[in-house]
């Protein structure tokens, strides 16, 4: 069953008749041309596929893209501004936060969507006092990325990166 | 994946209709366990009736003291809500204990509560599993056994529950709102998840087309001071081998009042009524808290591969009870 969907995508407005069954990640990367989601699992065990849907960080491949019409998704892509890197991808490139760069996109767009997070402290697992401030110490950027898996472990400059965009 | 139709009614009574129409409709939530299956081939829904739009995304407080959890409130904004947070930090923790990141900002409470099991065999169609095809025999009994159930399991089914936040539900005593072809009623936790007994496809007492609408904490001082501890294989990113949830409030020395629920251990959340009618109005001490995890634990049925729960289930209860009566006197 096909249905006829709205996406903006990276600032785009992209319209696209699709099955109900394709996920929000195949109808980026298949139907719309945007690879810079990746597929890693497929069943959101490993993040590669994150992507920042009406701005908060989620996995694309566990969700129908029908489920978004006229939704807002930014994919890392789409993260960078005229001619210069968003500064997340900026600290990555400057701490060598990956090596074969697969899981890249998707750390990118989870450690832009956590820094929101934190910045609204939210509490996570590591977090001592519920009600106080969040202090986004390495203990916290590993718990908070957790759910992003680098097969290369580049996780050491992974966590420098984003210490270094936190400030 | 077999096709399927999807719709978004704005109403409640309009999406009950649709799928108390259709034995293969289905409500879908944020997606993450219901697309999992329709990818693993393990749920084969015709219709998709998506109720994120019909539900309430808010937490209330209401009139006498209870706060309303609307079923759309993604987990992650349950768990970093001030009212949660401040007095019921049990669910916050057992929330924040949970997937991960994205996965929570996905996630609705109503489909939390529903999730099924992580059994590996019941994930996998090549498999025998009573719970996925009635009949067809338990392979988890004689196979992996890490994640078995150790209490209330049957020759049938030895699967465990896998959501966190239902085990801090259940400490608490919520009650979960639901809207079925019949007009609305309440199901007090742990009532929502059932034993396998001889029919494990069913996980809940829910009927085709029951919609979770809500879930109620009631008004509970005690839970105040609460905490969730889990225990998993990785630091993070993991499901439970075992957790409790535990609210305690200890008086000179002697324990006042508790709750505590089990994670990890059954097919359902487990309330530890035993080990709290043993706590109660004694002595707040580690000797206590390990002599009435052995005795909630006492019925338990083990075999090689997950007999190591019983002395990690008394540990964690003992730790968790530990940590909260040491809060108190500081
Ligand atoms: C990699 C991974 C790791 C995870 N780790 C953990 C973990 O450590 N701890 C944990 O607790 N969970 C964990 N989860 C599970 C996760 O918490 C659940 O997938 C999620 O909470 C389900 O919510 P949802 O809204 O996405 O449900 P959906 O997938 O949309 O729905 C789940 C089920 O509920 C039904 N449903 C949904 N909403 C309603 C409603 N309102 N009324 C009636 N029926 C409804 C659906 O029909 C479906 O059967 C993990 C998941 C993944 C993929
Ligand atoms: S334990 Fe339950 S879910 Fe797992 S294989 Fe046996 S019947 Fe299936
Ligand atoms: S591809 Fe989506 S989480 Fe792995
Ligand atoms: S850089 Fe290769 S997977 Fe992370």
């Amino acid at each position: 069953m096909e249905a006829t969907i709205t996406l903006h995508v990276d600032g785009e407005k992209r319209e696209l008749t699709v099955d109900t069954r394709t996920t929000l990640l195949d109808a980026l990367r298949d139907r719309l041309g945007n690879t810079s989601p990746k597929k890693g699992c497929d069943h959101g065990q490993c993040g590669s596929c994150t992507v920042l849907l009406e701005g908060r960080r989620v996995v694309s491949c566990l969700t129908f893209a029908v489920a978004h019409d006229g939704a807002t998704v930014t994919t890392a892509a789409g993260l960078a501004g005229e001619d210069q890197l968003h500064p997340v991808a900026r600290a990555f490139v400057d701490h060598d936060g990956f090596q074969c760069g697969y899981c890249t996109p998707g750390q990118v767009c989870s450690a832009v969507g956590m820094l929101e997070e934190a910045g609204a402290d939210w509490p996570s697992h590591v977090t001592e006092d519920l009600r106080a401030p969040v202090t986004l110490d390495d203990a916290e950027i590993r718990e908070r990325m957790s759910g992003n898996l680098c097969r290369c472990g580049a996780y050491v400059n992974i966590v420098a990166a984003i210490r270094e965009a936190s400030r | 994946m077999k096709p399927f139709a999807y719709t978004r009614p704005a109403e409640a009574a309009d999406a009950v209709a649709e799928v108390a129409a259709n034995p293969d409709a289905a409500y879908i939530g944020g997606g993450t366990n219901l697309v999992d299956h329709m990818k693993l081939g393990i749920a084969e829904p015709t219709s998709l009736v998506d109720v994120r739009d019909l539900l309430s995304h808010r937490v209330e407080k209401l009139p006498d003291g209870r706060i309303r959890v609307g079923a759309a409130v993604p987990n992650s904004d349950l768990a970093a809500h001030p009212e949660i947070r401040e007095h019921y930090p049990v669910l916050s923790q057992a929330l924040l204990a949970g997937a991960s990141g994205q996965l929570r900002n996905a996630a609705t409470t109503g489909g939390n509560l529903l999730q099924r099991t992580r059994c590996v065999y019941f994930q996998n169609r090549a498999m025998p599993c009573n719970k996925r095809e009635p009949g067809t025999g338990c392979a988890a009994i004689e196979g992996y056994g890490r994640y078995n159930a150790v209490l209330g399991a049957s020759e049938h089914c030895v699967a465990t529950h896998p959501s966190d936040m239902a085990v801090a539900l259940t400490a608490l005593g919520a009650q979960v709102r639901v809207l079925g072809p019949s007009g609305e009623r309440t199901i007090d936790l742990p009532g929502l998840h059932r034993l396998p007994g001889d029919t494990p496809q069913r996980d809940t007492i829910l009927e085709h087309g029951d919609l979770i609408t809500a879930v109620d904490l009631p008004r509970l001082p005690l839970a105040a001071r609460s905490a969730y501890r889990k225990v998993r294989d990785r630091a993070s990113y993991a499901f439970a081998l075992v957790s409790v949830a535990a609210a305690l409030r200890v008086v000179d020395g002697t324990v006042e009042d508790v709750r505590v629920a089990f994670g990890g251990l059954a097919h359902a959340p487990w309330r530890a009524h035993r080990a709290e009618e043993e706590l109660r109005g004694g002595p707040a001490t580690e000797e206590a808290f390990r002599d009435a995890a052995r005795a909630e634990l006492a019925d338990a049925e083990t075999g090689p591969g997950n007999a190591f729960k019983v002395p990690m289930a008394v540990n964690t209860l003992a730790a968790t009870l530990r940590d909260l009566s040491t809060e108190e006197t500081s």
